[in-house]
């Protein structure tokens, strides 16, 4: 166990040295998995702190289409609470009134300043000394959210916080805390784009979750980068007993190279994890992409899907990694990747482990390869000319179920899926 | 040229990856016509069909194939599809993420008053709608799925691979009468299509009359008759022996 230790340090981390101390100690550390960026290349933005606004439609036209490409509604139609940031500078926090007293959502700074017991939770779930990117983010925050929703509380409409950079070659770091008390439920959509004229730049995104007894968040990450752009999202989650943690990624547009690994460890008795991945590899994008879960509880559950389709001269890494450590546990991944270029990679990693839990049940199945020929010429039947009928297919590809979404979100998402797809393809 | 003929094959050749499966084959189908295509297995017969239908494993290598006077021989599979041709696969491929509703409205090619729900329940096969095209279809179910593609397209000729394979009982019933009313009904065209219908067991001619039947056998039509005459014969006397083929087969 001692390679996996290393290769995933615990989330319980020591508190023999300041977190800042371990972050210091660890800034030049190189990821494992992802190329190596130098974080000195990144420059301060001219504007340090970003104006307020009082509603989020009075934004610039191109900032709300861009947010709206991440599932970002600038509108605020049926959603429950918006955050905002854009570069380093959180620009909006709303409740909706109907919502009031069931969540609370404000910035990381704020949240530390109103809650000792934060502490409790700041840096449990990801480790402060993983790599460069987090230590950067100890190091040098940059913003991030703190939400919170109440014990018992059903939150029926979505929850979302769009993490926007708008100047070109700085690095945003943010911080964000989720927490989610006994029985509650939730959905996020978090949506993480640029300024159309932003060309080059990095984002790290660190985000710990913690799911308390019985609580349930469905998180919904809507990526939507630039050519020239690195994003180094830095996701863990603790489940207790009976919690439901879902995670759905969706990338479509171009990246210069995006790394993640979200680690999941299913602590409590009957908790449960899906990820479910929809990534398209455009131009020279460099997409390595992961899932990990720990399942420790009786009868803890976790299923990863990851669609992948590589265009263009992209390089994808699919990876997945299940533990099982409990008798009583199943597991189960399942990565597609379809090639559609003379010139593309997809590389895809499934791992099982099963550590001392010989009872546990783990498996995944695995495909890369390219369009099936019979398959175009079979919707070439039907009348449809080729590209077309190719792009039916790498859009029906990527359609796969999104589970614990509200049907308008889903239905955005098909949206941006089709429109993407084609625009892309 | 006969410019009547719906469809016509002028000694045609046809090459599977590369390997000669059909030599000078002709044919001439009229409109709103029935033909009916037996053979032993391995004669060819499906491998015509996908010739004609232009499925690119399927090479004409040496004739000429036309379709409403039209030469098709070197055009696209989707062209062909809009001009007129239309084909019931005997082992479609599943297709996921793609519901086979959205694939009959494909089908249709926008032609004003299909209705897909209303075809779909006369088939029986409402349930099909919202599934993945053919995943986890049963053989009855793929028969009907395919039947509602040919219906929203309706085609001018249709080309019917083995309606009755792989079909229970109760199943054959719906697609023989739905696919006697698709070849002798004016479907809101003026004439009825023509078809062209290989048929292992000759079951679907419990269903619907064939103008003709053709026997492939050894790479080539060895004999032509009326459909159930043929099927006839050769029930009673096999393919090497059927006096109306007899003739026609060359001496091994």
């Amino acid at each position: 166990m001692s390679d996996l230790s290393l290769a995933h340090p615990s989330p319980i981390g020591t508190k023999e040295k300041s977190f800042r101390a371990r972050a210091i100690q660890a800034q030049s550390r190189p990821a494992l998995y992802g190329p190596d960026l130098d974080l000195t290349t990144f420059s301060q933005p001219t504007e340090q702190r970003r104006q307020r606004v009082e509603a989020l439609r009075s934004l610039e036209q191109q900032v709300r289409d861009a947010a709206l490409l991440a599932g970002i509604d600038s509108e605020e139609a049926g959603r429950a609470a918006s955050y905002f940031q854009i570069d380093y500078s959180a620009i909006y926090e709303r409740i909706q009134r109907r919502y009031q007293g069931q969540v609370e959502l404000m910035t990381t700074a704020e949240a530390l300043q109103s809650y000792d017991w934060l502490q409790d939770y700041w840096w449990q779930a990801v480790a402060v000394d993983q790599d460069k990117y987090t230590a950067a983010t100890e190091l040098a925050q940059t913003g991030g959210f703190f939400l919170r929703v109440f014990a018992g509380q059903r939150v029926t409409q979505p929850i979302q916080a769009c993490l926007l950079v708008q100047e070109n070659n700085i690095s945003q770091n943010v911080h964000n805390v989720i927490l989610m008390e006994e029985g509650a439920e939730a959905q996020l959509i978090t949506g993480c784009t640029l300024h159309p004229h932003v060309e080059t730049g990095l984002h790290i995104g660190v985000t710990e979750v913690f799911l308390k007894k019985g609580a349930t968040l469905a998180n919904t990450m809507i990526h939507n980068w630039a050519e020239g752009f690195h994003v180094r999202p830095r996701t863990g989650v603790i489940a207790e007993e009976s919690a439901t943690f879902v995670n759905n990624y969706i990338l479509l547009r171009p990246v210069r190279s995006v790394q993640a690994y979200p680690r999941v460890v299913l602590r409590g008795a009957g908790a449960r994890a899906q990820f479910n991945s929809i990534m398209v590899g455009l131009k020279e994008s460099l997409i390595d992409m992961g899932s990990y879960a720990e399942l420790a509880g009786r009868g803890t559950r976790a299923d990863a899907i990851s669609r992948a389709v590589a265009r263009d001269r992209s390089t994808m890494y699919l990876r997945g990694e299940l533990i099982g450590r409990h008798n009583e546990s199943r597991g189960h991944l399942d990565c597609r990747g379809m090639l559609l270029s003379e010139h593309a990679k997809i590389h895809a990693i499934p791992e099982l482990l099963v550590d001392s839990a010989p009872r546990s049940q783990l498996s995944h199945e695995a495909a890369v390869g390219p369009i099936a020929e019979e398959a175009v010429e079979y919707l070439m039947t039907r009348g449809l000319p080729r590209d077309v009928a190719i792009s039916t297919l790498v859009r029906g590809f990527m359609q796969i179920d999104l589970p614990g979404l509200p049907e308008i979100l889903t239905k955005h998402i098909q949206r941006v899926l089709a429109t993407t797809a084609e625009h892309s393809l | 040229m006969d410019g009547s003929n719906i469809l016509q094959l002028d000694q045609v050749s046809i090459e599977v990856d590369g390997r000669p499966i059909l030599h000078d084959v002709s044919l001439q189908i009229r409109p709103s016509e029935t033909h009916v295509l037996f053979g032993p297995n391995g004669s060819g017969k499906t491998s015509l069909l996908m010739a004609i239908m232009g499925l690119s494993r399927y090479r004409v290598t040496k004739g000429r194939i036309r379709f409403q006077g039209q030469d098709i021989t070197h055009l696209p599979v989707d062209e062909r599809a809009r001009l007129g041709i239309g084909l019931m696969h005997q082992r479609p491929p599943s297709i996921r993420g793609i519901p086979l509703g959205q694939l009959a409205e494909v089908s249709a090619q926008g032609k004003n008053g299909t209705k897909i729900a209303e075809l779909a329940d006369q088939l029986g096969c409402a349930a099909l709608l919202a599934r993945d095209v053919n995943v986890g279809f049963s053989g009855g179910e793929i028969k009907k799925a395919e039947l509602l593609q040919l219906m929203a397209q309706r085609p001018a000729l249709a080309l019917i691979d083995e309606p009755d394979a792989g079909v229970d009982l109760d199943s054959i019933v719906v697609v023989g009468q739905v696919l006697a009313c698709l070849v002798k009904e004016p479907s809101g065209e003026a004439v009825a299509p023509a078809a062209l219908i290989i048929t292992h067991t000759g079951h679907i001619l419990n269903y619907l009359r064939a103008d003709v039947g053709h026997v492939l056998y050894g790479g080539t039509f060895v004999g032509e008759g009326e459909g159930l005459q043929l099927l006839e014969e050769i029930r009673k006397h096999g393919y090497g022996k059927c006096p109306i083929c007899r003739s026609h087969i060359p001496v091994q």
